[in-house]
């Protein structure tokens, strides 16, 4: 009995490895950014809808792990394109021209912005990003203008303008893209805010880095992990809190929380657009332009992705949080997409 | 027996005196310690029951709304025209003709009045956008109806269903006193009455502005006491609150004065008169201004029957507005919205719109994952541990091995997804995301509880029964697989089972393989993309619709009856089979 069960095992491994390896790939697959993530599953749905191809399959890896995983290489097993909640680092692209990824087509599909948002039940917030920085980074001028551990524990002792309230902040962990975009988009701008610290840029480049990368430990800030559903119930039930997340999540949550002012500017769908809402950044997709005549459907994805019904102002993604992308910014996209105009590499930041 | 009558004999008779009040009282301290210890394990019985109960009550009562959902009987042109213009019903035509279109004109001709865009596009977010598949599915099987009307169920988008299912806003209504005059303008509407016609509403409101500065107060007061340095910023709020407080005091104290509703912090007050529905944006005692949700009658001027209505909500603090609530209310009135059992919940597969997604494509990948696991680890676990047992030598090799596989029963399973990332993808390529992959990782993780399992069911079937096998003259082999092996079969049976319930809950190592992704097809094969239920929960918890959140509590659900049959299993296998020596 043993014996038999054991041949069939063996008979089934070998069938399977043969059946795995020799079909081709008819499935688009995309990885990357867990922001994107619920964009790119709501056009990977439509197409499927729409029939002729299979449903493309959509991981949810983080910026930098498709990243990775895109660039490895060319080839049936590796994914087709990737989500990314900023633009592509100078290294990756490198990265990706070594493994022979040298045709890649850039998308960019719309806008995130990073909101801070509270209970509704609290009172209504006005933060600065110096502020932000003050409250969160581990270590923030003194008063000689040196670097000190952070003394602040509570909001009004980063501004007296602010309430008496204790600082507590429900943030991203250091993995999600979500961290990545604190780090750029409130904290290094925060810290350039800040006479002492702009000094010290001029002085000592390293140590200014360090210090807007780095996020305080000792208690203020927790890390609330990569699912925000967990942070909008913490929010509801603690009004000191600040949660830190994507738009789409404030939007779908207007009804238990409001998000506080940046710089004088609440977060909404035209603030964020017009980049007058300071923490808010694109969004992009990369495709594999080798990929395209291969692998059935890839360029209808990509077309789909950036056309009207789906990126533009009313579209299907705008339902979905997505902040659209102004028409003259579209159109370059869908330009791209159909002269399948490949990047060169210019202008990417390190 | 003996030596305590020899050390009595020895001693002479030693006096206890079981009565004596200090040995009295020992025996009570023992009572009472065993009470003590009873009551203590009565008592984390009782804890674990509670947090249990509280579990899943809350896991039921969030899941149960996800297993219903609200439709609406529409009527529908199938108009020749639009779905088949050449008339010669070809199935690929018939196919891509646009059926959620003939969706969205039905729901406009129940509501003729709706010309604006904005307007229009809220109206047709009513319906989920997987309505048109089912009338297209409903076309495709019977092209007769095209030409005709059909009415048929159509699905609401989540939001509306949500609403429907009592999840938005509370509905107040109440009969409305005395006649009121109608004068419609355009979009707007004044309607006068006698002079108390709007007490009740101007009451309402005056009554939450009196809350309002109540709680501007309290702010105000915070604000005060925090304040120790005279700031420019803080001065200046301070102004505001206090002129805020007094605004609101002076509103409220004057219960005749005309109010306007401020739609982010008051609830909707609404009118229902002539057939339609009117928005008030203003309130005096005696006459209300507003704007038309529902078309009233164009020739009414003068009604006496009106309903007073409130949806206890504001506005901007729900997900569906006002407009769209006094369409589904008016689609329930006239008994066209029904509410079933959402069997789509396990037709379908993984969907970005929550009233579509379902859990089939997760059911299916779990069951085409276990079933590789169960191939791979139950031959090969009992074959090892058939061979460590009964035939393998004791030596230092293998109780290296024996040590070892009880390590591995405890190491963390994201390491087995790594092994399998490293192995199976990257060395063998077999397909990412596929169960086939999932499966052997799974195997892998629940192989050392199978082999200790099994071990343990094999020493216990009494050696009596192998020796009296040898003793006819069988072999050791044969003693074996005739006569232990099937009398150890329900313990390796209950071990396996428990050890596949351990392996359906497991996520972490198939995050590194590729199974935690959206996947719209259902898995046909093991190398199919497809992802498992317990995958299919996180993925769902982490999105940000409402609605998701019933669907992960009732994909729990399902996870869990999953569970209870398969540990249900494992027990009936070791009541019917078990053998007691």
């Amino acid at each position: 009995m043993n014996k038999k069960f054991l041949g069939i095992s063996v008979a089934a491994l070998a069938m399977a490895v043969s059946v795995g390896s020799a079909v081709a790939r008819d499935q688009i697959r995309i990885v990357g950014s867990s922001t994107v993530y619920p964009f790119t599953t709501a056009v990977a749905e439509q197409l499927g809808k729409a029939g002729g191809i299979k449903t493309p399959v959509v991981e949810s890896t983080g910026t930098g792990g498709g990243m990775k995983m895109f660039c490895e290489g060319v080839g049936e097993n590796f994914p087709d394109a990737t989500n990314a909640s900023r633009r592509m680092k100078i290294g990756e692209f490198e990265g990706c021209q070594k493994n022979g990824v040298k045709d890649i087509i850039e998308l960019m599909v719309g806008y995130d912005g990073l909101t801070l948002a509270l209970s509704k039940k609290a009172q209504p917030l006005k933060l600065t990003r110096a502020q932000v920085f003050l409250a969160l980074a581990k270590q923030v001028p003194g008063p000689d203008g040196k670097l000190i551990a952070n003394p602040y524990k509570t909001w009004n002792q980063v501004d007296a303008a602010l309430p008496n309230r204790p600082i507590e902040v429900l943030g991203p962990p250091p993995t999600s893209g979500t961290r990545d975009s604190l780090h750029e988009l409130i904290m290094e701008p925060g810290a350039e805010q800040i006479p002492a610290m702009k000094a010290l840029k001029a002085a000592d480049r390293k140590a200014f880095d360090a210090a807007w990368k780095s996020i305080r430990e000792d208690g203020p800030y927790v890390e609330a992990g990569e699912n925000d559903n967990v942070i909008v119930q913490k929010l509801e039930t603690n009004q000191n809190a600040i949660g830190v997340f994507g738009y789409s999540f404030l939007e779908e949550n207007v009804a238990k929380i409001q998000g506080a002012s940046i710089d004088g500017v609440m977060p909404d769908m035209d603030t964020i657009a017009s980049l007058k809402y300071s923490p808010s950044r694109e969004l992009f997709i990369y495709i594999k332009k080798a990929h395209i005549s291969v692998v059935p459907g890839l360029d209808k994805f990509a077309a789909e992705y950036v056309s009207d019904k789906a990126a533009a102002e009313g579209g299907y993604l705008e339902k979905k949080g997505l902040v659209p992308v102004p028409k003259a910014k579209l159109a370059t996209s869908k330009a791209n997409i159909a002269a399948q105009k490949v990047m060169t590499g210019e202008g990417l930041s390190k | 027996m003996t030596d305590a009558v020899l050390t009595f004999a020895q001693t002479g008779p030693r006096k206890v005196d079981f009565f004596s009040e200090e040995a009295m009282a020992r025996v009570q301290k023992r009572y009472r310690a065993e009470a003590r210890f009873k009551a203590y394990g009565l008592g984390a019985v009782v804890l674990a029951g509670i947090f249990v109960v509280i579990l899943l009550a809350d896991i039921v009562s969030k899941g149960l709304p996800a297993f219903f959902e609200h439709r609406i009987a529409l009527t529908v042109t199938l108009d020749a025209a639009k779905i088949d213009p050449e008339g010669k019903r070809d199935i690929e035509v018939l196919r891509a003709a646009d059926y959620q279109r003939l969706i969205y004109d039905g729901l406009r001709e129940e509501f003729p009045g709706v010309s604006d865009r904005r307007d229009r596009r809220k109206l047709e977010g009513l319906v989920s956008t997987g309505s048109g598949n089912d009338l297209r599915t409903l076309v495709l099987r019977n092209p007769s109806i095209i030409g005709q009307k059909t009415t048929l169920p159509v699905l609401l988008s989540d939001d509306a269903d949500l609403y429907l299912k009592g999840i938005g806003t509370r509905v107040e209504r109440a009969v409305g006193k005395g006649t009121l005059d109608i004068k419609q303008q355009g979009k707007t509407v004044e309607l006068v009455g006698s002079a108390g016609a709007f007490a009740a509403p101007l009451a309402d409101v005056k009554a939450r502005l009196k809350r309002l500065a109540s709680a501007t107060e309290f702010e105000l007061q915070g604000l005060s006491a925090a304040q120790a340095t005279a700031n420019a910023a803080l001065e200046a709020r301070r102004e505001d609150l206090t002129a805020r407080v007094k605004d609101f005091r002076q509103r409220s104290g004057d219960p005749a004065s005309a109010e306007t509703l401020d739609p982010a912090t008051m609830p909707s007050e609404l009118v229902e008169i002539a057939g339609g529905l009117v928005r008030l944006t203003e309130i005096a005692p005696g006459r209300a201004a507003g704007v038309v949700l529902l078309p009233l009658a164009a020739d009414a001027t003068r009604s006496d029957s009106w309903h007073r209505t409130t949806y206890t909500t504001p506005e901007s603090n729900r997900r569906i507005t006002d407009i769209e609530i006094a369409w589904l209310e008016s689609l329930r009135g006239r008994k066209l919205t029904e509410k079933g059992f959402a069997w789509r919940f396990f037709t379908n597969g993984d969907s970005r719109e929550p009233e579509l997604a379902g859990i089939r494509g997760a059911l299916i990948g779990s069951a085409l994952t276990l079933a590789v696991t169960l191939l791979f680890c139950l031959p090969i676990g009992v074959g090892a541990a058939v061979y460590l047992e009964e035939f393998a030598p004791k030596n230092r090799l293998t109780d290296i091995l024996e040590v070892n596989i009880n390590n591995l029963a405890a190491v963390p399973s994201i390491v087995f997804g790594l092994l399998g990332l490293a192995m199976f993808l990257n060395f063998f390529g077999l397909p990412r995301s596929a169960p086939l992959v999932g499966g052997l990782v799974l195997a892998l993780l629940v192989l050392p509880t199978i082999i200790i399992a099994s071990r343990a069911a094999l020493k216990a079937v009494p050696p009596s029964i192998k020796e009296a096998a040898l003793g006819v003259g069988a072999s050791h082999q044969q003693a074996i697989f005739h006569h232990v092996l099937p009398l150890a079969m329900p313990g390796i049976m209950t071990g396996t089972i428990i050890g596949m319930a351990h392996a359906l809950g497991e996520t972490a190592p198939l995050l590194m393989i590729g199974m935690v992704a959206f996947i719209v097809d259902i898995p046909q094969a093991i190398s199919d993309p497809a992802t498992v239920l317990p995958v299919q929960i996180y993925l769902w918890s982490d999105l940000p619709e409402v609605a998701f959140q019933a669907k992960t509590a009732a994909a729990i659900m399902v996870l869990l009856a999953f569970l209870f049959v398969m540990n249900g299993a494992a027990i009936l296998l070791r009541r019917r089979f078990e053998q007691r020596w």
